[in-house]
Order: structure tokens, then sequence, then C-alpha cells
């Protein structure tokens, strides 16, 4: 059980609305600016605004970016209301502090994880904005001795038409800062939007095209030394004994200590603390090892299945209607472990100072991370200053609710008493091994219709490893035994079917860490539901779209994006298909994180069963579109993320070593696999929802079911079994 | 020590031979454009210029480009090919989380070197060496399609 527990996690509560303005502290004192030459001064508006005397307008990030175009978002929605000039916006990592920068939908906790950064911060961020502008005008209208109503903000410039006064942002922030803060501010109508729902180019561009973006990999401090470390070959084994004299030898390698993780080398350099680790000869205590391959598991989740599970959904009467079917349609379907593979490796840099400790990392988890490294070194959380770097990717794996890798750092720091920083390097082979993968599952499906061929009953039952169980979000999303991540996307099938019941098993003894994985619980239970109900759908002889429109009578944001996906791809129109080839088209509906997503793939298959995806054309619901070019970009993004899954995505364990270890074993797709990608975006007014992870759950099943157009034949297993489609 | 001229500087390293060129770059010299993905040429990240062509800098040891003309993504704009490849990919909004594409606007760079009209088979050619995690490849292969009309 874990000692950090986040409480009031809701997913849903920003439904509610928020209360109140709150924008943190407000410090009128100026803070020194960047470095540089010339000393610039920054005004602090409030926690999320600064502005320079050189016109620069700060934006705060409380969010991690990762790639999914977080601090271009969040500084659009803030620049917007503030009537900023976008070419001067620019945006800061903020620090690890809770009181100010909690992500709004978990309650009292930091941090950026299911696609809520911009939903979480809608209201926030505009109000930031907006109080910023009645500042500034505040500011204007003190030193003009006008009145604030007939003074105009308009890109970076307040002007007074009555007397032909202006000043920039600059020349006011220092006032505006010293103004109070206003407890109520009127947002714009959306009509009057100039940035939101707009093309604005992304903030990180620049950096990430030149080499100078700053990622963890690239943190260098004096003195620092770089572990690299060996870790055990089953998850749960412990260090016996090592002989590190061999390490030792190698030129630049400076010590070598044992922490609970495994053994370190510390070296001054990357190479040569790989070098050191590779010497080390290491024996393992295996006692208390999980020793299973995925095979046995996945007999283990088949037997578990035959039974019934703890029930996640119920409604009508399963049993009966099963009873009194005209005719039943069943499957199963597994899902193996999958591996977040960041390009960039975990690694982590801390430095224990004399009462404090700093660390720099992709911090995706400030709240819980910051807790547990000041419980290590028997610090309180606010001496532990995280700085947040852009991540190399994460997809999850940085927001790891057990924060291993963070911790690992800090106990080698701990290990070695403190006398140099560190960073922890975990080569690519730790990285693919290092476990918290996206559970394996395996589902059983079974529908019932009745004699007019209607589709009356429903049973999925799940089985899979917990998540949550054991995290700091245990209390907030495990009911009742149910682990709302394990059925999500199941137990809330938007499908109108009178009798449903969806049950699940979590299995507790088997020892490897799991993780929320882009998409979650979606990442499987879009595929076990939209496949099989394209399996149902050719057994009621009905077309797959129309099948979903009669049932989704009750879902207008489902209907929404299925018509809208259906309409761009010439749903219904043929294929055309070379001579030895079969083509097919295939669509899936999926919401998740409060975003809604349809897709319609098409698929090429080859005589020996190969494939290409060709096109997938794909429409988005996730209401106000804040930078459509960045939801477009997005979804092409989790497009390819999930055909890799689809293709090749597997982590499989034999006597409880994981069998892969780099990008050969475990392949994510490459350009000659990408199709093209068509994203069309609902126009909405509603409040924005989350697009990190929307686009990926309904991919696999458009484009395993566009195979079964194809072919004839349904996949239920991911990665695909191409052999099953051999002309 | 090695010598080695890197961005038209030379430079001496005291490094053991053995040391892959990656980790010379970044660890001795700081220049951190130039990613560690894999360490085995499977990813590309490490991608850098060896008197033109792309080379895997995680599996060249330094000892191996003494005397040989480097390129790093620090660099990349001293050539106008390197500087209408970064135009396209800021204009197209290419990068996600980044960590690649320092990699892959080196293999973009080599490859509109040699070949200024790319076709889309060229491109999966010459690109497919490079991953891409959050899987940018559309742009990836718009921003190529972009450069090369500006160079025409």
């Amino acid at each position: 059980m874990s000692d950090i527990i986040i409480e009031n996690l809701s997913r849903r509560r920003f439904l509610q609305g928020s209360a109140g303005l709150t924008l943190g502290f407000c410090l009128p004192a100026v803070a020194a600016g960047k470095l540089g030459t010339v000393a610039t001064v920054d005004a602090e508006i409030n926690a999320f605004l600064k502005i320079g005397a050189d016109n620069s307008v700060t934006v705060m990030s409380k969010h991690l970016e990762m790639g999914q175009g977080t601090y271009t978002g969040l500084a659009t929605i803030l620049a917007d209301e503030l009537d900023a000039d976008w070419k001067h916006v620019r945006v800061e990592g903020a620090p690890a502090d809770a009181k100010r920068y909690n992500n709004t939908f978990w309650g009292p906790a930091q941090g950026t994880g299911g696609s809520t950064a911009m939903a979480n911060s809608w209201d926030q961020m505009r109000k930031a904005g907006a109080a910023g502008r009645a500042m500034l005008v505040s500011a204007a209208a003190r030193r003009w001795n006008v009145g604030a109503a007939e003074i105009v903000v308009r890109d970076g410039v307040v002007s007074h038409a009555g007397s032909g006064r202006k000043a920039s942002f600059g020349e006011l922030a220092l006032d505006a800062a010293k103004e109070t803060v206003p407890t109520e501010v009127k947002l714009k109508d959306p009509k009057d939007f100039r940035l939101i729902g707009k093309q604005a180019r992304r903030k990180d561009s620049a950096a990430k095209t030149n080499g100078t973006a700053q990622f963890t990999q690239d943190v260098f401090l004096p003195g620092m030394l770089v572990a690299v470390v060996a870790h055990p070959p089953q998850f749960g084994a412990t260090v016996k004994s090592f002989d590190a004299s061999k390490a030792k030898a190698i030129k630049g390698v400076v010590d070598v200590v044992q922490i609970p993780q495994g053994v370190a080398v510390l070296a001054t350099d990357t190479w040569s603390a790989k070098k050191g680790r590779d010497a080390l000869s290491v024996a393992w205590d295996d006692s208390k090892a999980f020793k299973l391959g995925s095979d046995e598991i996945l007999a283990k989740y088949k037997e578990m299945a035959k039974k019934p599970g703890l029930v996640a959904a119920n409604k009508g009467d399963t049993a009966k209607t099963f009873a009194g079917a005209a005719k039943v349609v069943s499957a199963s379907f597994d899902f193996p472990y999958l591996a977040h593979a960041a390009m960039e490796p975990m690694n982590c840099v801390v430095w224990r100072k004399a009462d404090s400790c700093e660390v720099w990392n992709g911090e995706q988890f400030q709240t819980v991370d910051q807790g547990r490294v000041a419980a290590l070194f028997g610090l309180k959380p606010e001496q532990v200053k995280l700085n947040m770097l852009y991540a190399g990717g994460s997809f999850g794996r940085r927001a790891c609710t057990q924060s291993d890798y963070v911790l690992e750092a800090a106990h080698i720091v701990k290990a070695i008493n403190g006398r140099a920083p560190v960073k922890l390097v975990w080569m690519r082979e730790d990285d693919m091994r290092g476990g918290y993968y996206r559970p394996m599952f395996h589902h059983a499906l079974e529908a019932a219709l009745d004699g007019s061929g209607k589709l009356v009953g429903w049973h999925h039952r799940l089985v899979g490893q917990s998540i949550i169980t054991g995290s700091p979000f245990e209390a907030m999303l495990v009911k009742d035994g149910i682990d709302h991540v394990s059925v999500e996307g199941a137990a809330n099938l938007p499908y109108a079917i009178p009798n449903l019941l969806v049950d699940l098993h979590t299995p507790t003894d088997i020892g490897v860490p799991v993780l929320w994985w882009r998409s979650v619980g979606s990442s499987h239970t879009a595929y076990s539901t939209e496949v099989f109900l394209d399996q149902v759908a050719a057994a009621m002889g009905k077309d797959p779209v129309a099948l979903r429109l009669e049932l989704l009578a009750e879902h207008p944001k489902h209907v929404g994006v299925l018509k809208l996906a259906a309409e761009k791809a010439a749903w219904g129109t043929p294929l055309k298909a070379a001579a030895g080839e079969r083509r097919g088209r295939g669509v899936a509906v999926h919401e998740s994180f409060n975003s809604f997503v349809a897709q319609v793939a098409e698929v090429t298959v080859r005589k020996d069963g190969s494939l290409k995806v060709d096109r997938v054309i794909c429409a988005v619901d996730c209401g106000t579109a804040i930078n459509p070019d960045n939801i477009r970009s997005q979804v092409e993004g989790a497009v390819g993320f999930a055909l890799s899954a689809a293709l090749h995505g597997e982590i499989t364990l034999k006597e409880g070593r994981v069998e892969q270890g780099n990008f050969d074993g475990y392949a994510p797709i490459r350009i000659n696999e990408m199709p093209v990608v068509e994203v069309h975006i609902v126009p909405s007014t509603a409040a924005p929802t989350g697009i990190g992870e929307p686009g990926v759950p309904p991919l696999a099943p458009a484009v395993a079911n566009a195979i079964a157009a194809a072919t004839g034949k349904f996949l239920h297993k991911m990665p695909f079994n191409t052999a099953e489609l051999v002309a | 020590m090695i010598k080695l001229t890197i961005n038209g500087k030379a430079h001496q390293l005291d490094v053991a031979p053995d040391t892959p060129l990656l980790w010379a770059l970044r660890d001795t010299l700081q220049m951190t454009g130039t990613k560690y993905g894999c360490g085995q040429a499977l990813c590309g990240a490490c991608t850098v210029h060896v008197d033109g062509e792309p080379v895997r800098a995680c599996s060249t040891p330094a000892s191996a480009v003494v005397g040989r003309k480097i390129t790093t993504i620090e660099a990349v704009d001293s050539q106008r090919v390197g500087q209408v490849v970064q135009e396209a990919w800021r204009k197209l909004d290419v990068v996600q989380c980044g960590y690649c594409q320092s990699g892959q606007i080196m293999s973009a760079v080599a490859l509109l070197s040699q070949n200024r009209q790319p076709t889309d088979a060229d491109i999966d050619t010459a690109m497919s060496g490079n991953l891409c995690r959050c899987a940018t490849y559309v742009r990836i292969r718009a921003a190529i399609h972009e450069a090369a009309q500006a160079l025409a």
C-alpha cells in the first residue's frame, strides 16, 4: 500500500463548474527574469502569468509537455483572454506546488494525465488571463486618469482612444502587479476569441528542431555523476551478492553501490557507467521473484474467465435473456503487456543539498514524486524542488504510481550520502524490461439475439491486473473491488441493449508491475467491444454503421462523430483492389476522457496475410477546439501509436523474464507503415475535453473490422496474427 | 586523446577509444542535441552526418571518425538545406515530444542533399531508420515535400 493517498478525485468534477477565482498567490514583488547580461525584470501578475519589461508574456504551465501540445494549449487560452501578442508569449514549466498548481480534477494533487490538461485548466487559465488583462487596464486607467471602461487591449497593447495614449504590456507590468487581483472577471464571448480555435503555432517547435530543447537526459551539473543500474532479471528478485572489481577497474567508474532496485554503477560519464554496469557480476536472490511466463498467465486468466467475476455493470436480466436467446454469438480476446517505450528512456537527476533536494525530470506526477523523495530523505515535501523539463514522450510512463525511477535515482544519491548530484540513465533495455506495462487482459464476450434477430443481451467478462490498487488513487478509483480503469469503455458501453452484464476478475498474484498506457482501459475495451459488435452485426446481417446508429439513439455525440467519419470516408462505396489483394473498410467509435472519436480504416490484405493500413478517416468531438491543428496532430500520432500495438506491440515473459529488450523485439511502426490520416473536428462550444489519448482506442478495432470486411476473419488477439489472413 | 572535427571546429577529446561518437558529443562536449534512444542503431535518434552521410552516432566509435567531417543538429542550419528543412518542420508543427526530431531532421537533410525531389518511396527508404514514438510521420513526410518545393 502506498503512503501517499490522493482523494477527491473525479474525472467529471469539472462538469459541476469550478468555484470562484483562484489564481494562487499574487506576488507584487518583482522577480529576476531570464538569465543573460541584460537584467529583464518580470512582474508576477498571478501564479500563471509573468510579464517582462521587454513585453514578454510568460505563461507558467502546471502541466508537463510530453509532446501533447500542452504548453501551447495552456498559453493559447491565457493569452487569448489577456489579449496578448502571440509572438511575445513564452511558456515555462511551473514548479511543484500543489497549492497553486494542482490538477483541479485531482483535488490537492499536481500532475498530468487522463487527458485532463486542457479540460481542468480551461476556466483557470481563462480567468488568469482575464484577471491579468483587468489589472493592466486598471494600471493604465490610474496612470492616465481615465475610466477603465474606455480602455482597449489588443495584441499586447493597451490604449485609450480619447486621449490617444498607448502603452505596451511591458510598460504597465510593474504597476499592474500592484493592482488588486479582481474577485470576478468577465470572460470573452467565444465569438471574440482571437487565438482559441485558430492556428496558434507550437511554442516548442524552434527548440525541438535545433537541438536546444532541454530534456532530463541533457542535464549537466557541476560534479554530477551518471548512474547506470544492474536491475534484477525478474520482477521481485533482489541482490544476493555482487562483485564490483571488474566494474571499478573501468576508467571513469567512481563508485558502485547497492540500492533496493539493484546495483548502481556511478561514473563520470554515461558510457563508462554502462561499461561498468555490464562488467558487474551480480548474484540474484529469486526466492520472491515472479517466475511465470505469458502463456501461463494467459492460461490462468482463461481459467478464471470460466467463473463469474465481480459485477461492474448490470442491467436487465442477462441470465434469462441468454437462456431464451434464439442465437448466441461469442468470442474471446487476448491482449498482451505493452511497454510505453518513450523515445527518451526513463531518467532522473537528483541533487541532495544541505537542507533540501532538487530534482530534474520530465515531471508528470509532482505531488506523488515530491512526497516520496521527501520521505526518503526525511525532508518536508516543500524542501524538494522539482524542475519540470520536456519529456521525450511518456504515454503514461512518467506518471508512475510508485515513482519507480525517480525513487531509484534518489536511492542512489542516498547510498553515496549525497556527495554528488546524480543523473540516473536507463539504457533502452532497462526501460523495456522495467515493468509498469499496460496490463495483459483476457476478455470473453457473448451477445444474445432474440427470435426477431434483435440484439437483446450482452455479457462481457474481463480478466486482468488492477493498475490503481496499491496506488495513491485507490481510494477514489477502486469501488467494491472494481478498478474503474479495468472496465472503462466496457462497463459504460453506450449501445442500447436491454440486458447487459459486465464482470471482472482481478488477479492479485501476478508480480508484473502495471500502469496506465495511453488511453488506459480503453486501449483494450474499445477493441473487444467494437470488434465484437461488428461480429454481431455480421451475424445479424446488418451494416456496421447502420447497427451502431440504431443502438446509439441516446448518445448524440457518438452519433455525430460516427456520421461525420462515415460521410468523409464515403462509407458504403466500393474500394478498388489490385489483383491478388483484398481490401476492406472498417469502423469503430469510442468515448474516452469525455471525448468522442470515430475512425474508418481502409486496409489492404495481401495473399500472404501481410497488410497495409492505407488510410484512416477520423472524426473528433472534444468540445471547444483550442488549437485545431494540435488536435489533428494528436489524432495523427494516436493512429500511429495504436497501430504499433495492433501490428507489433507485445511484451512477453518467459520464466518471469521479459523477452524483448530493444526496438528490434518491440517495434513501433516506422514511416513506411504509417497510413494517410484525415482528421475532422466537430464544431463545438462546449468546454474542452481530452485529446492526448482519445484518438488511440478506435484505431485497432477499426483496422480489425476493415480486415474482417476484406477477409471475413475477425482477429481476436493483439498484436494481429497475420498468419490467420493467408488467402 | 582523440581529435575530431565537429561542425567545422577541431576538438581534442580525452575518451576511451571505444566510446561511441554519441557519448563523446553528449557527455564530453555537452552537445546534447544528438539523442540517445537505443544504443543499437535501431531508432535513429542519434543521427549525425559524417562527410555528409547520415550515421548513427550510438554505434560509431569516436575513434572511427577521426579526420572526417562531422555535422550535428547544432550546426545543420549552416547549410541552406538544413535551414529549409528546419523551416518546413516549424511551418507544419511536425514535432510532438521532440526527442527524435534532431535525428529525423539530420536524415531528412541528408536525403534532400542528394535527392531534391524525393518521392514517397524515397522518403520511406531514407527515413525508415528513424523511429518516432509520437508517430509524427504524416507531418515528417509532408515537411520533406514542403522543403523539396522550397529548394526547387
